[in-house]
């Protein structure tokens, strides 16, 4: 007995695994205290809250049955949207290609690096819904807005991933391929493209998803696309074919999600 | 290369090729619907070209209006407002949590084993991302009337998708080495999850709600347009108005904001990851 009460050390030493980390304590008291003061300062009730589940209720059983009827309505939107969101991304991405490498500090100077940089910033500070505003009061209703849209929304996600892949680069191969008198052109195409394509694909096709999606919203603000025949629907009240559109865009995005899977596995 | 080594008085063919030729075949076929897709858009696509020549013109004309920006309008109502899309983008980001930590648990396959559980989730994650945030907005406008209870909800049930499935990767990913010996010390399923699970998806978890805060701050700017409370309504009371000045106000006001959201966010998240 005595030799086993030699070998197990002394319960209080052992330090307790399972300590209480007092940084992320603080944290959550923190966030309760807000909590507290976000419900008072926003005024939320729950009044309102439990009138509004009525509402709610109302509002499904008008939403259903989805009302299909106005087919041609919602294709012409479909359509619509779907030219938008190919050709933005088309323009996207090819102006975000020269951007990104007009942005990349390892190949430029800073003199051109930076204020590209700080173009790409300010495309990517605004949602597209304000950008979108801004060019519905510039060049009127309709799909040319939203095209403009999404061509700036897409440069300020693709060109700075774009930028920062390109800045991620094996400098050992433009070395070589400069060593052999390339022009820049040259070390662009064979140096510098074959190490970043494949990640570029990867950013392309998730903005085209992301395009996509964007343009069943940007119709809100009246830059053409489904979007604008979903607010015309809830301003009517037209609550069954909101459903019937809503299930439309869904299927739309899952379908994007789709394709952009095949292309991703098609070129992995 | 089974017939080279079998018969090798036959000329082994050195030309190398990268691809095989079904991969150049299906890779060729995308180009092809990518062109096709383009060219057919761009000939059926609405678009009247005077708009389009006449932008620069309009933009420069808008523009300024913008100008001189009317600061004195900051105190009388864009300040409130600006607070009031903070709030709403950060209870919404906290009102997220409650659905989408357990989406999120019934996601990861290392939680729960049952099939059933993944595709429930998935449906859920996957028709919170699909549904855009403005759209959410209307959805809730017509149930609570415009409000700020409306601008919460979008916010909360746009971010379920994208917090839940970052969350299931990240409980995906964790060493389970030390559920392996919580479990074997018989502790329940609560303590496993509070003591196995919690503490190593502790950066993670904080760095995905703080990236999902910075995109609601900008998300947030923007519902008021649908009535959904916030700067958004300002926004779009001054642009009703032709306020061009006050405009110019708002958009400073949410550019500074969301700046300021994403360089707090980043040095946050650096030094948690």
């Amino acid at each position: 007995m005595a030799g086993v009460d030699s070998v197990t050390p002394a319960p209080a030493a052992r330090p307790n695994p399972f300590a209480r980390n007092w940084f992320v304590t603080v944290i959550w008291l923190l966030l309760a205290g807000y909590l507290v003061y976000s419900i008072n300062a926003l005024g939320l009730s729950w009044e309102r809250i439990s009138t509004g589940m009525g509402y709610a209720g109302n509002l499904l059983d008008k939403m259903f049955p989805p009302n299909f009827s106005r087919w041609e309505l919602l294709l012409g939107g479909l359509v619509e949207s779907l030219e938008i969101a190919v050709i933005a991304s088309f323009v996207g991405i090819v102006v975000s290609l020269f951007l990104g490498l007009f942005a990349a500090r390892n190949l430029m100077s800073g003199w051109i690096s930076s204020p590209v940089r700080a173009l790409i910033a300010l495309c990517r500070t605004f949602h597209p819904v304000i950008i979108a505003i801004l060019f519905v009061k510039s060049v009127g209703f309709g799909a040319l807005a939203g095209i403009l849209t999404l061509v700036v929304a897409s440069i300020g996600f693709i060109a700075k991933l774009f930028a920062e892949a390109i800045e991620e680069i094996s400098l050992k191969q433009v070395e070589a391929i400069r060593a052999t008198g390339a022009s820049f052109v040259s070390v662009v195409l064979f140096a510098v493209m074959p190490q970043v394509f494949s990640r570029f694909l990867g950013f392309s096709t998730y903005q085209l998803d992301s395009n996509l999606r964007n343009s069943t919203m940007v119709g809100i603000v009246g830059a053409g696309g489904l979007g604008g025949t979903l607010f015309s629907a809830f301003q009517r009240f037209d609550y069954d074919f909101v459903a019937a559109i809503l299930i439309v865009i869904i299927a739309l995005i899952m379908f994007g999600e789709f394709i952009s899977n095949l292309v991703r596995r098609i070129f992995k | 290369m089974k017939t080279s080594t079998a018969t090798p008085q036959t000329a082994i063919d050195h030309h190398w090729q990268r691809f095989t030729l079904s991969q150049k075949l299906s890779r060729y076929a995308v180009y092809l619907v990518l062109i096709m897709a383009l060219v057919l858009s761009m000939q059926t696509v609405e678009v009247i070209p005077e708009f389009f020549y006449d932008a620069p013109e309009q933009m420069a004309d808008m523009f300024s209006r913008m100008w001189p920006i009317d600061f004195a309008y900051y105190p009388v109502s864009v300040h409130d407002a600006m607070l009031e899309t903070l709030n709403i983008a950060t209870l919404g980001t906290l009102l997220t949590l409650i659905f989408a930590i357990p989406l999120a648990l019934m996601n990861a396959s290392n939680v729960v084993a049952s099939p059933w559980c993944h595709w429930i989730a998935r449906f859920f994650l996957v028709s919170s991302r699909s549904v855009n945030s403005l759209v959410w907005a209307l959805l809730f406008v017509a149930i609570f009337g415009p409000s700020v209870i409306a601008g919460v909800l979008a916010i909360a049930f746009r971010s379920v998708g994208f917090v839940g499935k970052l969350l299931g990767e990240a409980i995906e990913e964790i060493n389970m080495g030390p559920i392996e010996a919580l479990t074997a010390t018989g502790a329940s399923w609560t303590a496993i999850l509070l003591k196995g699970y919690w503490p190593q998806i502790l950066p993670a978890f904080f760095s995905i709600v703080l990236f999902r805060w910075d995109i609601n701050v900008r998300e947030s700017a923007v519902l008021g347009l649908v009535g959904a409370g916030g700067i958004g309504v300002v926004l779009s009371d001054a642009m009703n108005l032709f306020e061009w000045q006050r405009v110019a106000m708002a958009l400073l006001a949410i550019f500074v904001v969301v700046i300021l959201a994403e360089i707090l966010v980043v040095n946050i998240r650096k030094r948690l990851l």
